[in-house]
């Protein structure tokens, strides 16, 4: 779960093409520089979200990316929220098991991405489509 | 779509990514490489990283390939330039870069890449080695 106030308006990107899961990995990184993320941590958080944007891209048919700066009193994070509307995950357990892919892919997105951030929330439903939200936090 | 030049430098093909690269790009560089490998008959590739901020499983798997697909046409592949925070990523992602060889930069992935065809030639000229230090 997600917990901290938002600071500042988020910021959306659309996904819907390979150039956007570009744009989805500066607009990440630039948040993380300007929340003063580690260069560890950083490089942490612009990787899961190449793995969840390229997913909401391939899997779920396109759907966009919401980035934010959080505080939780202690310290920042950021928090990013990617959805689709499209199939949604018939079975979790299996699409979180390193090296399962539908796409052949490597299958280590799901998981990966979850193992590389703090906080790993996801809701899905078949037919309606995913939704992810992920946090970093300054240490 | 942007692409990814590739330089020759000897026997040895330069792949230096100075941008961050979208899915597409990685592939038609896969399919570039190949291309001049056999365009030149280079027996080496090296491919520098230092200036990719993140490695993810995309283009991971693209790493891996390049390596595999050279290793067909008889190069050999030496990935240099990764940075710290991109290793130590890349072993919490889970991708374990199986079959790449890595060095710490341009010179030291030569001076790999050089060595390892010496060891290829002594092997196949083996008993040629021996004949001519046995004659005095
Ligand atoms: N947004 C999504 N919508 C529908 N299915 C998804 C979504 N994200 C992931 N999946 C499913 O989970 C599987 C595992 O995803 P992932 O771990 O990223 O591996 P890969 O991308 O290599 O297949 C995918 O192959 C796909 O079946
Ligand atoms: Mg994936």
């Amino acid at each position: 779960m997600t917990a901290g106030v938002d600071l500042g308006v988020p910021a959306t990107q659309a996904i819907s093409s390979d150039e956007d899961v570009v744009r989805v990995r500066q607009l990440v990184r630039t948040t993380a520089v300007a929340a003063r993320l580690s260069l560890v941590d950083q490089t942490k958080l612009v990787t899961a979200a190449s793995e969840l944007a390229r997913n909401t891209l391939i899997y779920g048919g396109g759907g966009s990316a919401e980035v934010t700066t959080v505080e939780d009193g202690r310290r920042r994070g950021v928090r990013i929220v990617f959805a689709d509307q499209g199939p949604g995950i018939p079975n979790l357990d299996e699409a979180f098991t390193d090296g399962f892919t539908t796409g052949g892919g490597l299958g280590l997105g799901l998981s990966g991405a979850r193992r590389l951030v703090d906080d790993f929330d996801i809701w899905t439903a078949v037919g309606e489509g995913t939704r992810i939200t992920v946090t970093k936090w300054s240490r | 779509m942007e692409r990814v030049p590739i330089l020759k430098i000897g026997d040895i093909l330069l792949v230096s990514i100075q941008v961050d690269m979208s899915d597409q790009t990685a592939v038609q560089l896969q399919e570039d490489l190949a291309e001049r490998i056999v365009a030149t008959g280079c027996h080496g590739v090296i491919i520098d990283i230092t200036a990719l901020d993140i490695v993810d499983s995309f283009v991971g798997r693209m790493l891996s390939t390049i390596a595999s697909i050279s290793k067909v046409l008889d190069a050999e592949t030496v990935v240099v330039g990764m940075r710290p925070a991109v290793a130590i990523t890349l072993v919490e992602l889970g991708l374990s870069l199986n079959g790449i060889r890595t060095a710490l930069n341009v010179e030291r992935g030569m001076e790999l890449i050089a060595a390892s065809r010496a060891d290829e030639w002594d092997e196949a000229d083996v008993d040629e080695d021996a004949e001519t230090t046995a004659t005095p």
